[in-house]
């Protein structure tokens, strides 16, 4: 089936998310839709699914114009959609969530889950898939749940299958894996939408490409593109991909962790038997597929989890058992994982977020009272020094774009002295252009003597910022590599499997 | 951040999710977020439509109006005539007695309105106030009336029980109704750090408890009953307790409204400029947040509440030692407890919102006698309206709606 969208408009009040946006999707095609975070590729879909209807424009399939309003009419006629966030039900199985939605139903309205288990079966056949429909879905591999999406698309004749960021659960193996069913689909005359910001995939599978910035569609480019020009495309100026930075001067032990375990309130063991070490100068990145005991280890650090044990020693000082305010103000510096839940307060203004862990006395707090006047001239500074983009410092934090929340986070850490800093996925949700500035921040950061724990669930940037690459998984530490590690190798180590001639 | 440029601006965690949604620690953080963030145009807006939907009741009740539509065919001006003077009847009838009174013969007389809402308004802003900073930290203090009563108990206690100068004495009685009002809140605060408890089931029940507290201690004459009396109430406040009258013997306007804009301008200070305030603030935003920055929830939720009741508690001190010094009594709080919500709501939680929002019931309340008595409108008209504003403001999409606003304003 052949997908033309013609001239698409959304606006929601004043921002234009689409701006006349033209698309042609061809039949045996996979296209891809490259953007930065909040280029509005995600909004075209909706408008494509259904989710949204559109301003101006129109969707065309197969020479007929479409008008959807709502997602039941797009699958109707043929759309299928394959969101980041899975919409499963975790405690159904395979055939249950497939049959969702568009249940088969025998006498008196019972559920025919045999027709079901039949077209699982069926369709994981002609693909290969490999699912089995009685399994509870909650027990899959996130790659097999992915599937599972897929199937379910497939079972309602979906011809255009469109799939949003759908590697960014996914370890590097099993991205491999639906690299490979993505071509099979299109091999099968499937017409595939597939959007993601990750350059070293799109080059990958794409047939054609289409960069999105700000709305619009700012170009097309072949597959054969260099990264290099489509991360310009993408972001508007040219932009350095690779992080440069000198050998590390590397200090004492600063940071020792030491058999840390950390259990939550249901009894759950998150991160167990963990042991490291952190040298002064030195950044130790931590590699792992998203859920593997990285957010609790960062939270333990922070002492913002209840039940630890073992023992994190700072400079000889054991973290353990501190409060929040306690570790912060021994010279610890956080930059949160999820910088809307932890890092920024959204209504306060960015110098109100520039002051956030530094409520308690000097510089911006004198017998009780706020001081306004210093902690002005402080956010004229740093909005400067770190490029925030906003109006003026008095801008509520959450009407910045990602990139710009988290330069005035990663500014408000690294204005402090630390002795540690602690970086949770730095870059997430941030265009290239910030990612960029970003890491030079903590690469500065690190030469200047400060440890530094990153964790990322991105390959590229762990690779790009380590100097020695510990990996997770399930909590665990896999094991300690140099950052000259294979991709291959590391892309093991996150399922768990420990290279040959190497112990933990 | 309810923008829907929100797209623009997602959890990191889905960078292009379906849904402009936004991350809530709860359904009641979201409405608390809803309310203290909703426009100042909203709340006068809310105010205009309440008393556009009062007028209907007033036409709809008054007699002349009804027995005028019985013929409103053969003669349409009479019914159009009744329906006028029903409504601008009532309402200047509020005004003169709540503001101006236009017809008194001398100015003292026809200022009286205007300080008699201000007495009654001293207890709704310092209520309010108490109310408005717990949502200010993402708390709902339903206890209003709950801590107006133990404050107002134990001013009450010390008005009439010792024997000081007359300052030392009524400061004395302020200080311990206020501190009284602090630890009944403080309780919920407490428990909501320590255990999780509902701070809005929590007040609720402590209202209860305080409301057969107060009158048990009312019914014995051990306790708060004046000696003698069969009646639960006790003795009457000794004069040297007594908050002194702000504009001599004929006018009943006492220190107490002079006390609540004291309180407003503390607050506004509390919460804008002070280091406690901006840590107030950061909780009622965003609790995760609030604790990754070393800020400890649970004891500023604990202190927010200590500060509240002792608002609560100015106010309670203000009815026995100002408004009604006859001895303290079970009803000594006059619905001011609950008011206090909508006072705060009214007020958008803003402590120069809540001055405003004060005054306005403060002269709902006052006008209302005078409404009743001089234009024979029942006074629950008045109460429909209050009402009615709370409902608004608690609708911001029905009154945008209703006022073609456009979904979103900018700030």
């Amino acid at each position: 089936m052949k997908l033309v969208l013609r001239d698409i408009t959304k606006r929601f009040g004043t921002l234009v998310a689409n701006d006349r946006i033209s698309l042609t999707v061809e039949p045996g095609e996979i296209h891809c839709l490259l953007g930065e975070n909040g280029a509005g590729k995600s909004t075209l879909m909706n408008v494509l699914y259904g989710l949204y209807q559109a301003d101006e424009g129109e969707i065309e399939l197969d020479g007929t114009v479409r008008n959807f309003s709502g997602p039941g009419d797009a699958i109707a006629a043929g759309i299928g959609m394959v969101h980041q966030h899975f919409m499963l039900i975790p405690v159904f199985t395979v055939a249950e969530n497939v049959m969702l939605g568009n249940e088969a139903t025998g006498f008196a309205g019972s559920l025919d889950l045999d027709a079901a288990r039949e077209r699982v079966r069926e369709i994981s056949a002609r693909f290969g898939f490999d699912v089995n429909p009685d399994a509870v879905v909650e027990d899959l591999p996130v790659g097999v749940q992915q599937r599972v999406e897929i199937i379910k698309a497939l079972s309602r004749d979906a011809q255009v299958l469109v799939l949003d960021e759908p590697t960014a659960v996914l370890t590097p193996q099993e991205t491999d894996e639906l690299m490979q069913i993505m071509r099979q689909l299109k091999e099968s005359g499937k017409a595939i939408v597939f959007i993601t910001h990750k350059l070293r995939e799109v080059r990958e599978v794409a047939d054609k490409i289409t960069v999105i910035r700000l709305g619009k569609v700012v170009g097309e480019a072949s597959p054969t593109a260099s990264n290099a020009d489509l991360a310009a495309l993408m972001v508007g100026r040219p932009v350095e991909l690779t992080v440069h930075k000198n050998p590390p001067k590397l200090g004492s032990d600063s940071l020792v962790v030491d058999n840390l375990r950390v259990v939550d309130d249901l009894g759950r063991v998150h991160v167990d038997q963990v042991s490291f070490t952190i040298k002064a100068g030195e950044i130790l990145a931590v590699a792992g597929v998203q859920g593997n005991g990285q957010t609790e280890l960062t939270e333990a650090l922070l002492g913002l989890e209840d039940h630890v044990t073992g023992s994190i020693k700072l400079n000889g000082q054991e973290l353990i058992g501190r409060s929040v305010r306690n570790i912060l103000e021994s010279g610890v510096g956080f930059i949160p994982e999820d910088r809307q839940i932890e890092g920024l307060v959204g209504d306060f203004t960015i110098a109100e977020n520039l002051m956030l862990n530094r409520s308690h006395g000097e510089p911006f707090v004198k017998r009780g009272s706020l001081q306004l006047d210093k902690l002005h001239a402080f956010a004229h500074e740093k909005v400067k020094e770190y490029d925030v983009r906003a109006p003026g410092i008095t801008t509520l934090a959450g009407q910045l774009s990602g990139g710009n929340q988290q330069k005035v986070v990663v500014a408000r850490e690294l204005s402090r002295d630390l002795e540690l800093l602690v970086a949770a996925q730095p870059t997430r949700g941030v265009d290239v252009g910030s990612i960029e500035f970003i890491h030079k921040q903590i690469v500065a950061g690190r030469d200047a003597g400060v440890p530094v724990l990153v964790v990322s669930t991105e390959l590229d940037e762990v690779v790009a910022l380590a100097d020695r690459i510990m990996v997770l998984y399930r909590g665990q530490v896999v094991g300690i590599v140099p950052s000259d590690t294979p991709r291959e190798v590391l892309g093991l180590m996150m399922t768990g499997e420990r290279p040959e001639g190497m112990t933990a | 951040m309810s923008n829907p440029a929100g797209t623009d601006e997602r959890p990191p965690s889905e960078p292009e999710g379906a849904e402009p949604e936004e991350q809530q620690p709860s359904r009641w953080h979201g409405v608390l977020r809803e309310i203290t963030s909703s426009s100042a145009m909203v709340a006068v807006l809310s105010v205009l439509l309440a008393i556009a939907f009062g007028s209907i009741l007033i036409a709809v009740t008054d007699e002349e109006v009804r027995s005028t539509a019985g013929y409103i065919f053969a003669a349409p001006g009479d019914f159009f005539n009744a329906l006028w003077d029903a409504i601008w009847g009532a309402y200047t009838a509020l005004f003169r007695g709540s503001i101006y009174n236009t017809r008194a013969e001398t100015f003292e007389q026809a200022i009286r309105p205007l300080t008699e809402t201000a007495k009654f308004a001293a207890p709704l802003i310092a209520a309010g106030l108490g109310v408005g900073l717990a949502f200010r930290a993402g708390m709902f203090n339903i206890g209003g009336r709950g801590q107006m009563l133990m404050a107002g108990a134990a001013s009450g206690w010390v008005a009439y029980q010792f024997d000081l100068p007359g300052f030392v004495h009524l400061t004395f009685a302020i200080a311990v109704g206020m501190a009284a009002g602090a630890l009944w809140a403080g309780i919920a605060g407490l428990l909501k750090a320590r255990t999780g408890a509902h701070e809005v089931i929590v007040t609720i029940m402590l209202n209860y408890v305080a409301y057969y507290l107060v009158f048990f201690a009312l019914s014995k004459q051990s306790l708060l009953q004046a000696p003698g009396s069969f009646n639960p109430k006790s003795l009457p406040a000794k004069d040297s307790a007594i908050m002194p009258k702000l504009l001599g013997d004929q006018f009943n306007l006492h220190l107490g409204f002079l006390l609540a804009l004291v309180a407003v301008a503390f607050t506004w200070w509390l919460l804008e400029r002070s280091s406690l305030g901006f840590r107030i603030r950061a909780v009622g935003i965003n609790p995760p947040a609030a604790k990754a920055s070393g800020i400890n929830v649970g004891r500023t939720y604990t202190v927010v509440m200590l500060i509240a009741g002792a608002l609560v508690g100015l106010a309670g001190a203000n009815q026995v030692l100002g408004t009604v010094t006859s001895g303290v009594t079970v009803d000594l709080d006059a619905g001011i407890g609950f008011d206090a919500i909508t006072v705060a709501l009214l007020g958008r939680s803003r402590p120069l919102g809540i001055l405003a929002a004060g005054l306005l019931f403060g002269a709902f309340k006052a006008g209302g006698f005078a409404m009743q008595a001089s234009e024979n409108i029942p006074v629950d008209i008045v109460l429909v309206v209050q009402s009615l504003i709370v409902l608004f403001i608690a609708a911001p999409p029905l009154i945008r709606a209703i006022f073609r606003l456009p979904a979103q304003e900018a700030k």
